[in-house]
């Protein structure tokens, strides 16, 4: 029987079907791709603004040390000094934005200067460190020591 | 050629181009060229951080400085930033113990050695933010990028999840997070330092041990530290133009 | 498996890469095996392995279509993995994969096998009625050509496709190779070797995978074995072998002799958390075992059942051999930690997205697909056809 398409019929048709396919995949790429890919370099521009957009829990002691003078000046005379507030009072940006609001709570000493000064042979031995049940079986290190200005008070 | 053809080519060619440029234009004016921060330039700065390892003492306020700044999850195994501590038998260098219980964040206080003649030290570790990162390298999508200020960051609006990235990190700063199903790791507190602000565990380290360096900034005290310090990267070898500097780094630490 | 070890570091804890990205290399390593055995008798002219030419190419399909889905259900998040197409990232060997597979399905694979069997398309097209006589029409394009002149311009095509599929079924599967190869931060990936052994291990589970599945399709048709096709085969399974299990043995006599800075971790995991997989199931039971069988059988002239009782038996202790050295390079690399100080655990689980479960449905569906295959385009009764390309 005489055959009804052509002997290329097959060839052209299958062609066609794949630059169907490679105008769609084009088409689907234009519409698809980031507007604002590529253009700083190979990624969206806007993962950028992403990542500063996160918010902020640290207000830096720059911050603290606007409202909280006192405590300030007590600090900067003492081997505290360059100890950030925020290393032993915690994260603070709520607090500062809202200062009535947001009241933190006081570090219990106990924990907090025993992370740092417990004695340890890893830590360097010009460290101030002691071993907390010799020098303080009980009571807080406040009852002897300015915390923010740590000699004997 | 006659006058009225060449003046026909000319500004037929001129408005291809200009239509050409326009396009160009329009498409960038669409997309929106990224606002940066109030004041802050990219190209201003080249970020990095110089870490003393004389001077830490294990403490892992960092750590948990991170965590909270960042929303890290608590689980064991999921860091930004870490902390890990050497026990180094000086005849066996190359053999060190070493530990890191959650990675530092409750200190080490149980971790107690009593041989005087053991070197033993902390290392705290983060994102090196390589300038030649395998990671960058390896992304199939451009997910994660160095950013213009040498800042190796993820989009995790477009990240598959394929962890590509987590396996080519020669120092196993990556990580997946559960929430999201994304990349995660330490951005250098990206939304922090672009606001003028130092990192989280820059902020709250006591011992000044970690400190966030700019590298183009001729006044930063990284030139210094550089300068007057034996300095060292993690896994030299591996040329990934690492941007944490430590001073003091042992032989041992791997 | 036992859990931690020594010291790692704290992203460590967890494996990244599951049981379904060791199917990945071993799916798409069939695929290349399988037309790489195809292709022995479309462009070398080895007119032994004719029985077996129109079988492999379906295989190799039937993989094909499989080999996406292990990696999908391991993205965080597959629904975004078009942007593989849309931003494909220059310097990553894994962009490459999305144009790598759509090039291999359509134009090797779907193209040659179309050409192939259009004859046989349009016949059962003409013939069949209701909905399967919509499906071959559509197979066959709505053309009725099968003049001598349009089945020979058809044939020279086809060859050609297997020309170009050569190289292509090496892209396929050499660049998975490159994937591990490429990563300095591992050293157990890190060789240039690791895309040619990758690609030579795929040749030898092809070439096995076929031949067990004509012995298995044999006795489900009930037709005798023609034993030149299965000895030609097993001969090159040999040949093929011998080059895999050297490329393997002088990485690993490499690594001996150089013993940097990561070989004591290395070797310790071999001999205790890798020792089933890597030393027993992959060296002794998948290679030496079958490669002792088949280089026997080119020894000593054995009688046609034994022969055929080697054969099946070398091909399937090759296949489990394979599928180890899969384990054991994507597994194996993340079970030490890079500080070198310690090891983890793999934790598989069954029922999860990653899990054993996926992983066996996932080998199994193959299976299936190729036997719908095998009802939609049979490979055989066209024996006469090959006999005319060649006269």
């Amino acid at each position: 029987m005489k055959p009804r398409s052509g002997e290329y019929a097959h060839l052209i048709r299958m062609a066609g079907l794949f630059a169907i396919g490679i105008t769609a995949f084009l088409l689907l790429r234009w519409m698809m791709v980031p507007a604002d890919f590529g253009l700083l370099g190979h990624y969206r521009a806007g993962a950028v603004q992403d990542n500063m957009e996160r918010p902020v829990m640290f207000a830096g002691q720059a911050v603290c040390v606007e409202c909280h003078t006192d405590v300030a000046e007590v600090r900067a005379k003492g081997r505290h000094a360059k100890v950030s507030c925020e290393s032993c009072h915690g994260a603070l940006a709520a607090h500062a934005q809202d200062p009535d609001g947001v009241k933190p709570k006081r570090p219990d000493p106990r924990k907090t200067c025993i992370i740092c000064h417990t004695a340890s042979i890893s830590k360097p031995t010009s460290f101030p460190q002691v071993v907390p049940a010799e020098h303080a079986p009980e009571g807080s290190c406040a009852d002897c020591h300015v915390v923010h200005n740590p000699k004997l008070s | 050629m006659n006058q009225d053809r060449r003046s026909f080519l000319g500004s037929t060619g001129t408005l291809l181009v200009l239509t050409a440029s326009a396009a160009i234009a329009w498409e960038h004016v669409l997309a929106g060229t990224p606002e940066e921060a109030p004041n802050y330039t990219a190209t201003d700065h080249w970020w990095g951080m110089s870490i003393d390892i004389e001077k830490c003492i294990g403490c892992g306020t960092c750590v948990r400085a991170c965590k909270t700044e960042n929303d890290v999850p608590r689980e064991d195994f999921m860091f930004r930033t870490w902390v890990e501590r050497y026990v180094v038998d000086p005849a066996e260098y190359e053999h060190p113990k070493v530990s890191s219980p959650n990675g530092g964040y409750d200190g080490f206080h149980e971790q107690e050695v009593k041989d005087p003649n053991l070197k033993v030290f902390f290392v705290p570790k983060l994102c090196n933010h390589c300038a030649h990162s395998p990671c960058v390298q390896v992304c199939p999508v451009g997910a994660t990028f160095e950013s213009q200020d040498g800042v190796v960051l993820v989009d995790r609006k477009y990240c598959l999840g394929c962890r590509y990235c987590v396996q080519a990190c020669p120092y196993g700063c990556r990580f997946i997070d559960p929430r999201t199903e994304t990349v995660d790791k330490c951005s250098l507190c990206y939304h922090r330092i672009t606001k003028g602000l130092t990192t989280a565990c820059c902020e709250t380290c006591p011992t000044g041990t970690r400190v966030l360096a700019d590298l183009k900034n001729p006044k930063d005290p990284i030139h210094a530290f550089l300068r007057d310090h034996k300095v060292q990267v993690l896994k030299p070898q591996m040329a990934t133009g690492s941007k944490v500097f430590y001073n003091g780094l042992d032989g041992s630490v791997r | 498996m036992q859990g931690v070890e020594g010291f790692i570091y704290p992203n460590e804890l967890e494996l990244q890469w599951s049981v379904l990205i060791v199917l990945y290399p071993f799916i798409t390593g069939l695929v290349a095996g399988a037309f790489i055995l195809a292709s022995l008798e479309r462009v070398f002219n080895v007119q032994a392995v004719k029985p077996t030419y129109r079988l492999a190419l379906l295989t190799a399909l039937a993989f094909l279509i499989v080999a996406p889905l292990p990696l999908q259900l391991h993205l965080g998040h597959p629904e975004r993995s078009v942007e593989m197409y849309l931003t494909p990232q220059p310097n990553s060997a894994m962009a490459m994969f999305g144009f790598v597979y759509l090039w291999y399905l359509m134009v090797v694979l779907v193209l040659e096998i179309w050409l192939d069997y259009r004859k046989e398309i349009v016949l059962t097209w003409q013939k069949s009625t209701g909905l399967m006589k919509l499906l071959y029409g559509a197979m066959a394009l709505w053309s009725d050509n099968i003049s001598p002149r349009a089945l020979d311009r058809d044939d020279r095509i086809g060859r050609a496709l297997t020309v170009i599929g050569i190289p292509s079924a090496f892209m396929l599967h050499g660049y998975v190779g490159f994937i591990f190869g490429s990563i300095k931060a591992n050293p157990w990936w890190s060789t240039p070797l690791m895309p040619i052994v990758f690609l030579f291990s795929a040749i030898v589970s092809g070439i096995a995978a076929v031949m067990i599945l004509y012995f298995v399709t044999c006795w489900f048709r009930k037709v005798v074995v023609d034993m030149a096709c299965v000895d030609t085969i097993a001969t090159y399974l040999f040949y093929a072998f011998v080059v895999d299990f050297s490329l393997e043995m002088l990485d690993l006599i490499h690594r001996l002799y150089e013993s940097d800075e990561s070989f004591r971790a290395l070797d310790f995991m071999v001999k205790t958390r890798l020792f089933t997989s890597q030393i027993v199931l992959q060296i002794i039971v998948g290679t030496i075992v079958p490669l002792a069988m088949l280089g026997l059988t080119q020894l000593v002239r054995f009688r046609e059942p034994v022969r055929r009782v080697i054969y099946l038996v070398a091909g399937c202790l090759t296949m489990v051999g394979i599928f180890a050295m899969r384990w054991n390079v994507v597994i194996g690399g993340q079970l030490f930690s890079k500080s070198f100080l310690g090891y983890t655990g793999y934790k598989m689980e069954f029922a999860t997205r990653e899990g054993l479960l996926p992983a066996i449905l996932l080998m199994i569906l193959p299976f299936v697909i190729l036997w719908v295959l095998i009802r939609l385009l049979p490979p055989w009764g066209h024996e006469e056809k090959t006999a005319a390309r060649h006269a």
